[in-house]
């Protein structure tokens, strides 16, 4: 849409603003983030997480005599499961803007963004919307964890590593 | 007890680093997500996230960059155990458990829950 600014005289381009103008103009009037509470909130809340999560896994290993190891698929999965359900409550995503990273970067945060996009195009039906949407931010996360652990594979085979301490 | 403390100073500290990448390096959620996720498959690729794991528990196998861990993991055990094509079938070998679960959940809560506005 055209701005109709030389009629007023004004002489902002705001036809060939660029982003890059568009940020050296606006930059005065954006507030400074700030870092240090957002540091202090994530690191709390994401700790708070792992903690629950160490209380689900020591669980297991309690109740059917389970290794860490073998414990730790199905905390994945209780967490997973905790964080499906505080999204359909419409909890998880106001802890989110609370604790920031803290939320997202734990499991339960890749949980959460793809609960929120199924719930979110749940109107779009569930084979193009459900099905089709849940993956958009998590598929990057799959993606690239994917492809690096590939990478990482045929080094170890074209190198001959001895990946012993991976058992 | 000491590895619930260890769990949350390790655990909240991978989530500093998140957060300074979100509010420092600008970047977005997704682009921080699949940087971690990387860093923590690489971190595995030189053997380097078993010991953290050991020593804070939780602490490292809920941050995301655990999926990056157990991906490599995945791929390199079965690598071993059934050569080259090991490479590919065990990547999802020890996240499917996550994986699996975020899908069957996340679909079940979109049958039931109401959206809300």
């Amino acid at each position: 849409m055209p701005a109709k600014t030389k009629k007023s005289g004004v002489k902002l381009k705001l036809d060939t603003l660029t982003p890059q103008d568009y940020d050296k103009l606006s930059k005065p009037f954006v507030p400074a983030r700030p870092v240090f509470k957002n540091c202090i909130r994530a690191f709390i809340a994401g700790g708070i997480i792992c903690v629950i999560g160490q209380g689900v896994q020591e669980a297991f290993m309690a109740i059917f005599d389970m290794s860490s190891k073998e414990a730790a698929s199905p905390t994945v999965a209780v967490m997973i499961l905790l964080s499906v359900i505080l999204t359909s409550f419409g909890v998880y995503d106001k802890m989110a803007q609370w604790a920031g990273a803290g939320t997202a970067v734990p499991v339960t945060g890749f949980a959460n963004s793809m609960c929120s996009a199924a719930l979110e195009h749940r109107a779009e039906g569930l084979v193009l919307g459900v099905g089709g949407n849940m993956f958009k931010l998590a598929g990057s996360v799959i993606v690239f964890g994917a492809v690096a652990a590939f990478i990482i594979g045929i080094v170890y085979l074209i190198l001959g590593v001895d990946g012993g301490a991976h058992t | 007890m000491m590895i619930y403390l260890w769990a949350f100073l390790i655990g909240g500290a991978i989530c500093v680093i998140g957060q300074l990448m979100f509010d420092v390096l600008k970047l977005t959620p997704a682009h921080t997500m699949s940087t971690l996720v990387v860093a923590g498959a690489i971190a595995d690729a030189f053997g380097i996230y078993d010991p953290l794991v050991k020593f804070a528990g939780a602490g490292a196998t809920i941050p995301i960059t655990s999926f990056g861990n157990s991906l490599v993991h995945g791929a390199l055990t079965e690598l071993e155990r059934d050569g080259w094509i090991g490479v590919v079938t065990g990547i999802f070998d020890i996240t499917s458990a996550g994986i699996s679960s975020a899908i069957v959940f996340s679909f079940l809560a979109a049958l039931v829950v109401r959206p809300k506005g």
